[in-house]
């Protein structure tokens, strides 16, 4: 069984899958990332068996190995800006 | 890897500047100097790279606009006269638009979700492997390069089966919904077409299912294209009534491409199976979207297309039923592979994409028919806040992802003209293209002028508020905007019948 992580690991979880949500190039996936990350990280947050938190906290990081890929594709294949994004709301550029 | 090749690189165009005599007394200790590079210095050479590759997507707007212009032109002069001043205003009403927007970007919102969806980033995480190492050809069995491919597939074919409740030997991988479609309607008829030879489908079908029966026609089946209500329901006493001794096929699609509505699937397989008739179901637009169940919908056979569910585009599957077990005679004649029914090659990295795309669908159900419901319900709200519209097909039986509005006395394609910041579609992507009106929205009892007039949108999980926003906005302005100008507007002022006009471009 996976060891139960602390409250900090998983806060710090959490950052890092707003961070590099944030981090996409593309506007819909960030949007997106942005949106199910909270979605699910508060959708769990009262779950108190541990053994569940810690199968969950296992998946997450492996998501979140899949996020920090694929927000590095995004600042590699880029295209023209919507028309609904301002220069500024560009999230976090570069990591 | 890459910074020691930069380094060692660099320094034999040094070594090449020196002196020979020095260059041998330099060589012997070649091992040494490169050591004095630091990582720093190399980590700045590779740095100067940039890795990021744009794809310009102005130029592909700007040569569509032209293009448009020039078929335009060519359907008759009275029409282009109309499209062109139409075209002009547009343009006025766009300009205006931009103007508002300095700061914003220019490439347009993407809102036609039913021609396909973008690829889900962690399908792609999922197939990036195939093209970097996982080549092995999943039906070679004598090596490990052929059984580790095989087991992706057949992991992908689980994730698949399961969102209908299937087992995963009844799915066969294809092409897509056009091919499914067409394996269903020209395989089972053909199978059967000693005892049987007929075959039901409905007006609103997909155009592969009307073209396929179309084509079974001419091998000599009759074949009952069944009317819809002006919701876009079928009649069930009506398919009842249809079925005869005779008839091998029912093909009722789930959800409708063009607006959004959801057949009576159970309803239908409960038919079906009284009558021992097979009942397919193109699910291209429901499946994952909808919740689907083949046993309990009594469903057996079922087509599905990977890109409408952000997988990726060129693979779909067929669902065919093996208990009581559902017989076709394939398209293509092979090796055999996919039990018999579809022989070729499968495409790993699709398969693999689908299957991730299709696990997803799975996961983030319910999310996402939260929010594409909370986005719809807006949308539709503030597109018929607007005077004169109208949401086509049932307002119960739908799928809120795809809405589908007439303006009236705006005609649909100046509308889409004057939207070139808003990826839409005037129908089906295949009849988008010429002036004709939509076949679905006729089906449906509605007249050309405000078949002509109506607009699909799409919702899907990558959408955003702030898109909607935008589109309720931008829409509900230039509808106002064309209308003051319309010629058909003007037309209805004068008491001129619109029903009285003939629409060229056929
Ligand atoms: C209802 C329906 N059937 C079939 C298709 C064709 O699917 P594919 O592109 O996978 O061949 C589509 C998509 O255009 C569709 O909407």
């Amino acid at each position: 069984m996976p060891a139960t992580p602390s409250r900090l690991q998983v806060l710090s979880l959490y950052k890092q899958f707003i961070r590099n949500s944030n981090q996409f190039n593309n506007f819909n996936f960030r949007e997106y990332f942005l949106r199910i990350s909270r979605e699910k990280f508060k959708e769990n947050a009262p779950i108190q068996d541990k053994e569940k938190v810690a199968k969950l906290y296992e998946a997450a990081q492996r998501d979140l190995g899949v996020l920090k890929r694929q927000k590095l594709i995004s600042q590699m294949y880029t295209f023209d800006k919507l028309v609904v994004e301002s220069a500024k709301d560009q999230g976090d550029s570069r990591s | 890897m890459l910074r020691r090749t930069v380094a060692s690189g660099s320094s034999m165009m040094r070594m090449a500047k020196l002196p020979l005599s020095s260059r041998t007394a330099l060589a012997s200790a070649t091992t040494l100097p490169r050591r004095h590079y630091s990582p720093a210095a190399a980590v700045k050479l590779t740095n100067d790279i940039s890795l990021e590759t744009h794809t310009d997507t102005q130029m592909a707007s700007r040569d569509q606009a032209a293009a448009r212009a020039e078929a335009s032109a060519g359907s008759s002069a009275k029409a282009a006269a109309i499209i062109d001043e139409i075209d002009t205003s547009g343009r006025t009403a766009l300009n205006a638009a931009y103007q508002e927007n300095t700061g914003f970007g220019t490439r347009p919102i993407y809102m036609d979700m039913q021609a396909t969806t973008p690829t889900d980033p962690r399908v792609l995480d999922t197939m990036l492997k195939f093209f970097t190492g996982l080549y092995g050809n999943p039906h070679s069995n004598t090596h490990s390069y052929g059984w580790e491919t095989n087991k992706e597939v057949e992991t992908a074919r689980d994730h698949i089966a399961k969102l209908i409740g299937a087992d995963s030997k009844e799915i066969v991988f294809t092409s897509g919904a056009t091919e499914s479609n067409n394996m269903v309607v020209k395989g089972v008829a053909r199978f059967y077409k000693k005892t049987k030879k007929h075959i039901i489908t409905t007006r609103t079908e997909h155009k592969c299912v009307l073209e396929a029966a179309r084509a079974m026609i001419n091998e000599g089946f009759e074949v009952t294209f069944l009317p819809v209500d002006e919701a876009g329901l079928v009649d069930l006493k009506e398919l009842e009534a249809a079925i005869r001794p005779d008839t091998c096929l029912v093909s009722v699609m789930a959800v409708n491409n063009e607006i959004g509505v959801i057949q009576p699937l159970k309803e239908i397989g409960q038919i079906c199976k009284k009558h021992k008739v097979y009942f397919h179901t193109d699910a291209a637009q429901a499946y994952g979207k909808i919740k689907l169940d083949v046993n309990e919908m009594n469903i057996d056979l079922l087509s599905i297309s990977s890109h409408k569910i952000y997988g990726p585009k060129g693979i779909g599957a067929l669902y065919v039923r093996r208990r009581p077990r559902v017989r076709l005679e394939p398209l293509f004649s092979g090796g055999g592979q996919e039990r018999g029914l579809r022989s070729g090659t499968l495409a790993p990295p699709l398969v693999a994409g689908f299957g991730e795309a299709a696990r997803l669908m799975h996961q983030e159900f319910e999310s996402d028919q939260a929010h594409i419901k909370r986005l719809s319900d807006k949308l539709v709200k503030g597109l018929l806040a607007n005077d004169h519209t109208n949401l086509n097909g049932s307002a119960s039986h739908r799928y809120p992802g795809c809405i589908n509005v007439s303006f009236a006395y705006v005609e649909g394609e100046s509308l889409l003209m004057a939207l070139r910041d808003i990826a839409l579609s005037s129908g089906s992507a295949c009849t988008s293209a010429s002036l004709e009106p939509s076949y679905v929205l006729h089906a449906l009892g509605r007249d050309d002028a405000l078949a002509h007039s109506s607009i699909r949108f799409g919702i899907g999980r990558f959408t955003t508020e702030r898109e909607v926003d935008y589109v309720i906005k931008a829409i509900s302005e230039r509808v106002e905007f064309l209308r003051s100008i319309s010629p058909l507007w003007e037309m209805v002022q004068e008491g001129i019948d619109l029903d009285s006009i003939e629409w060229s471009g056929h």
